[in-house]
């Protein structure tokens, strides 16, 4: 391998032997086809046309007058799918073409990478198979008709939690039998190197283009970035526009589920300690032996007890800050931000707004320009959120 | 009870004219008190013994190890049940015991504690399932301090360059995945397992141990046959144990006359 795909301490390629030749096959192609003009070309085209990109920098500015500060939304729940998982779905779906691969296999959980994913490989012409827990399959039964309308056979996962995290464990050991037709297509910026490098390239689109939004909007850098972390892809890529802009605080909101004192929640950096998950070391819930726990959040997208190793590493270093907002504050801010704006925010997302909110609230925040990256929109949520507000759909 | 090295095993095994036949297993399935017997009664039927802890994310592994973990897990098995497992059937033999788990568990325990508690015991050797030669530096180091044999896997698709590679710094023997998959019983061995044997050969002078999809007498004869050393066999006797989860005498019996069988077929190579 040419790199060791370490952040820090963090970071690596712990994975079986039997991987190893696709991990070295991926990385080849990666850093070959990231610096190939046509490729570039391709995913523009693909990001521009397709997704529907750039996504607006949007100024909320009742919400804003509500807090007393400046707050820009950044939309990717305008792009195609719903969600800044097609970002990542393209560069990738592209470079297993480039690679000559004919089959995708992806994770998911609440089914948002499940479609993106999904929709690529129908456009370019490559079979998909999407692992889904079996619990997320019953619950999500919305999201698997629309994988399998782009043509993609949702295989459910039926051992361990039945939850996203078994659905990568079923993914690798998949792709480990299957290694020459197939790419495994990562959600997100945990997994083994060059996976954690790879996603943030694919997603460091919206940093690019927030920082440029806000330089023209405001004529300067934000103050402070705000975005919600489950694996960490939509994060790292608003950060990734900003980490070497040192006055520009970064915070990444975790999902605090039931509350961070009870075993209900998904706050994997606030609560968890150093370990190795599904390819690379980071920091993860575990038990006292190491035995990775299971998570819970009202917001799928977050309900993972790993994160992409570049987080711990920020975290670790300060560069950024890591908070948790219960599943009572995200629905609030939810609320908030439909009434106050008419945007129906992702639950993952509406987990960033309830940060923003309570961080513009604290005097010494007042009239700071803040950036919320809202990663996805809320119609996939629409079912959970009705039975939460207790109202019959 | 003192140990005895792979590499007393391997002459040994030679000098009989046969292949070394080693079972696997997870700690705890169906629980403690069963799975220490099944070990126990493996001891004087096989040649040396490879063993499980259960892990909540095994992804090298196909559903049968996985439900083993599981079973593990509903029986309260913990790392310090874990070695206590060891401590019990280290007094009971001593051929070969080596163990095959995931990285966390170790990273957890402390690297440097595990090893050193594992050579307390009197443990031979470990394979971490998802620990490549990229990141085992500090365990090959620590492993060595200790005197445990750090053993890894190659396939078909390791390159010669690697194979040279990990030759260098694997010891006690080699462990061929003899498909490109998960571990799991299947029906017939992958027939390029011959000409890789053969590739493994012109790099190591280890001896070579076949494992992933071996479940009968034929494919033992067939991977000897190849030019290894020996078979791993961990599914299908896990199998077996699922499939008898209510009778265990029944499942002792079968375990019994399975590894019979098995190592039978190892002999008048």
């Amino acid at each position: 391998m040419k790199y060791d795909g370490k952040f820090g301490k963090y970071g690596g390629v712990f994975v079986p032997e039997l991987l190893i030749p696709a991990i070295e096959e991926l990385e080849e192609a990666f850093y070959k086809f990231k610096n190939d003009e046509k490729f570039m070309k391709d995913l523009k085209f693909y990001l521009n046309e397709f997704a529907g990109r750039p996504t607006g920098l949007y100024y909320a500015e009742n919400l804003s007058k509500e807090l007393g500060c400046k707050i820009y939304l950044k939309r990717e729940d305008m792009l195609h799918t719903g969600a800044h998982k097609i970002n990542n779905a393209i560069g990738q779906g592209l470079l297993a073409k480039y690679m000559g691969k004919t089959n995708l296999i992806a994770e998911t959980g609440a089914g948002q990478h499940g479609i993106a994913t999904a929709v690529i490989g129908a456009k370019l012409g490559l079979n998909v198979k999407i692992f889904m827990g079996s619990k997320d399959v019953e619950r999500q039964k919305m999201n698997v008709f629309r994988m399998q309308l782009s043509g993609a056979e949702v295989v459910p996962v039926d051992i361990g939690s039945q939850t996203l995290k078994d659905s990568i464990n079923e993914a690798f050991r998949y792709w480990i039998s299957n290694l020459d037709t197939t790419h495994y297509l990562i959600g997100t910026t945990m997994g083994p190197h060059p996976y954690p490098n790879m996603v943030k390239f694919f997603q460091s689109i919206i940093g690019t283009e927030a920082k440029e939004q806000i330089l023209n909007l405001e004529g300067k850098l934000p103050d402070t970035v705000i975005a919600c972390v489950g694996g960490g892809s939509n994060s790292i890529g608003i950060f990734s526009g900003f980490l070497d802009d040192e006055n520009v605080d970064l915070i990444g909101v975790e999902a605090g589920g039931e509350g961070i004192d009870t075993s209900k929640n998904g706050a994997t950096l606030t609560k968890g300690t150093d370990g190795i998950l599904h390819g690379s070391l980071s920091i993860v819930l575990q038990n006292n032996d190491g035995q990775i726990q299971e998570t819970s959040s009202v917001s799928a997208g977050l309900d993972y007890p790993g994160v992409g190793p570049e987080h711990a590493y920020l975290k670790t270093n300060g560069r950024a800050q890591y908070v948790p907002i219960t599943n009572k504050e995200a629905l609030e801010a939810f609320e908030l931000l439909c009434k106050t704006e008419g945007i129906i925010p992702a639950l993952e997302s509406s987990h960033a707004i309830a940060y923003a909110i309570k961080y513009a609230k604290k005097e010494e925040n007042k009239g700071k320009i803040i950036i919320v990256n809202l990663s996805g929109r809320g119609d996939k949520d629409m079912g959970i959120i009705a039975k939460e507000l207790g109202v019959e759909v | 009870m003192n140990k005895k090295t792979y590499a007393e095993m391997f002459k040994e095994s030679k000098e009989n004219n046969e292949g070394v036949f080693i079972p696997f297993l997870v700690v705890g399935d169906p629980n403690y008190e069963t799975s220490i017997e099944i070990a126990k009664l493996l001891t004087d039927k096989v040649d040396a013994l490879e063993i499980g802890f259960p892990f909540s994310d095994p992804v090298a592994d196909g559903k049968s190890v996985q439900e083993a973990d599981l079973r593990a897990f509903n029986a309260g098995i913990t790392t310090e049940k874990c070695f206590k497992f060891l401590e019990e059937l280290r007094k009971y033999s001593d051929i070969p015991i080596g163990l095959l788990l995931y990285y966390n568990l170790i990273f957890n325990y402390g690297i440097e504690a595990f090893y050193k508690r594992l050579s307390e015991i009197g443990i031979n050797a470990v394979l971490t399932a998802d620990l490549p030669p990229e990141e085992a530096e500090e365990s090959i180091k620590i492993a060595n301090k200790y005197g445990i044999e750090q053993i890894f896997i190659v396939s078909q698709k390791t390159s010669n360059d690697r194979l040279k590679k990990i030759s260098e710094f694997a010891k006690g023997f080699i462990y061929v995945a003899s498909v490109m998959g998960t571990t799991g019983a299947r029906t017939t061995v992958e027939h390029d397992t011959t000409n890789l044997i053969k590739r493994i050969k012109e790099h190591s002078n280890l001896p070579l141990c076949v494992g992933f999809g071996i479940s009968k007498p034929e494919h033992v004869k067939e991977i000897l046959g190849a030019g290894s050393d020996g078979a791993i066999v961990g599914s299908a006797l896990i199998n077996i144990i699922a499939d008898n989860i209510n009778d265990k005498d029944k499942m002792m019996d079968k375990i019994s006359k399975y590894v019979i069988k098995m190592k039978d077929a190892t002999r008048g190579i």
